[in-house]
């Protein structure tokens, strides 16, 4: 056995996670797929005195929409996701994501919430809910409040969730405009693995190719995956030509501050912030101007 | 300090198995060490490997990335679960024997559920989506491309049985 021990508890409901978060505060760790937690138990970087089963909570696993939201439970499965139809049409950012995420085994177990709470600054999920600006229901035994992804991500491995609070609710804007397209791309040693630099986009078009709105953001390149909201709002009332996405992403590139380690110097990754952000941005525009 | 010993109950390829675990605990630990349950093999034990590959109610998981305890009444398919009643090969298994799908051994546990959960949900795969369903794998002798055969000498197989 590699973990430290540890006690376990399988929460039946929601309020019931509270109430034990409420009881062992930071003692606890809420467990939901595992998929990063179990390895950091493994080799002992994580070592919760309780550990909080959420996996058998059915009111965690939800798809629901409202006009201009997709409200997804936080215990939803990444595969879930991925298959979801309805999903893909209203937020196809998900499924172009999760395509980059580990592997099937790993998508079986691994959830939506998960992910995001892990924080890791260089992971799929969290940067589409930084591009698209999702925004987070933590629920205690207090109540419950909502946060923007802006203000979630509060650093590497980091979030602003309280120890007595357990994330409930992820709700993913839906873009209304027909002309919507968008696209994830990403560099990693390994398919599957962890972005060395990842890249999304999404955009809308009017009738004439202008465009009307558009996002774009960097993983891998900080502490938190990282939106450009300003950089890309300037393409609106362009025609989307090439050179314009190019200079978007030469300014998204120069805006962030990518470390070096093992897999690539500081240097790699901005260059690989510059490429990849013009590709999503390319393909995110050919996929508007197809619909 | 004695652990405490949570009280599972997991049906186990097809049977109800109970057991006594501590909460730490994985899921593959306990059907090699407590089952004897050997098919199933332990690599890095933190999820890249793929070689302790199961089905968790149908789904394939990896064991080590999961505590025993959490399997409780669920559904678990190891690699001994995967031959026919009579503890003759499966289809697949029997494909990977004929395709040289294996050298050392190693990872074929992690393959075969793998690959059987891929063609339970896609009987006639693609190269490219049996690529991409035994990706969370790793094999450092035959470099995938006897798996590939394997599997689709396998799909073949069972389409012809069908009939």
């Amino acid at each position: 056995m590699k973990a430290a021990p540890f006690e376990y508890v399988r929460a039946a409901s929601v309020g019931e996670a509270c109430e034990l978060l409420a009881r062992h505060g930071d003692t606890a760790k809420i467990l939901a797929g595992g998929q990063s937690l179990v390895p950091m138990m493994a080799i002992r970087l994580v070592r919760p005195a309780w550990l909080l089963d959420i996996n058998e909570i059915p009111a965690l696993k939800f798809v629901k929409f409202e006009k201009d939201v997709a409200r997804i439970g936080a215990g939803t499965r990444q595969c879930a996701v991925e298959r979801d139809q309805a999903l893909a049409a209203r937020v196809p950012l998900l499924a172009q994501a999760l395509a980059w995420v580990g592997h099937l085994q790993t998508r079986n177990r691994g959830t939506v919430g998960g992910s995001l709470a892990h924080a890791d600054p260089s992971a799929e999920l969290p940067l589409i809910a930084q591009v698209l600006g999702a925004r987070m229901l933590m629920r205690s035994a207090k109540g419950a409040r909502t946060l923007d992804a802006t203000e979630f991500f509060a650093g590497p491995m980091t979030t602003a969730v309280h120890p007595d609070e357990c994330l409930e609710e992820i709700r993913w804007p839906i873009w209304a405009e027909r002309r919507t397209g968008s696209a994830f791309t990403e560099i990693s040693v390994r398919h599957g693995d962890f972005a060395m630099v990842a890249a999304a986009a999404q955009i809308a078009i009017d009738g004439d190719g202008r465009c009307t709105r558009a996002a774009l953001g960097l993983g891998g390149v900080g502490g938190t995956p990282l939106a450009f909201p300003k950089i890309a709002a300037r393409l609106v009332g362009t025609k989307l030509e090439d050179g314009a996405l190019q200079d978007a992403a030469q300014a998204a590139a120069a805006a962030c501050e990518p470390g070096s380690d093992l897999h690539a110097t500081a240097e790699y990754r901005r260059h690989l912030a510059r490429v990849l952000a013009a590709r999503a941005l390319r393909a995110a525009r050919e996929k508007a101007t197809a619909a | 300090m004695s652990e405490t010993l949570y009280t599972i109950e997991v049906e186990v390829n097809g049977k109800r198995r109970p057991g006594a675990v501590p909460a730490r605990l994985s899921l593959v630990d306990w059907l090699r060490d407590e089952l004897r349950l050997t098919g199933t093999h332990i690599g890095c034990e933190h999820g890249i490997c793929g070689a302790c590959s199961v089905m968790l109610d149908g789904e394939p998981v990896r064991a080590c990335l999961m505590y025993a305890v959490q399997a409780n009444s669920h559904r678990v398919t190891t690699v001994e679960g995967l031959a026919r009643p009579d503890g003759s090969m499966s289809v697949l298994q029997d494909s990977f024997c004929e395709a040289h799908g294996l050298q050392c051994g190693y990872c074929t546990p992690g393959m075969l559920i793998a690959s059987q959960a891929l063609l339970d949900s896609n009987p006639n795969p693609t190269e490219a989506q049996i690529r991409d369903a035994i990706g969370g794998n790793l094999c450092r002798c035959t470099g995938y491309q006897q798996i590939v055969e394997a599997v689709q000498l396998a799909a073949g197989r069972m389409a012809k049985e069908a009939k």
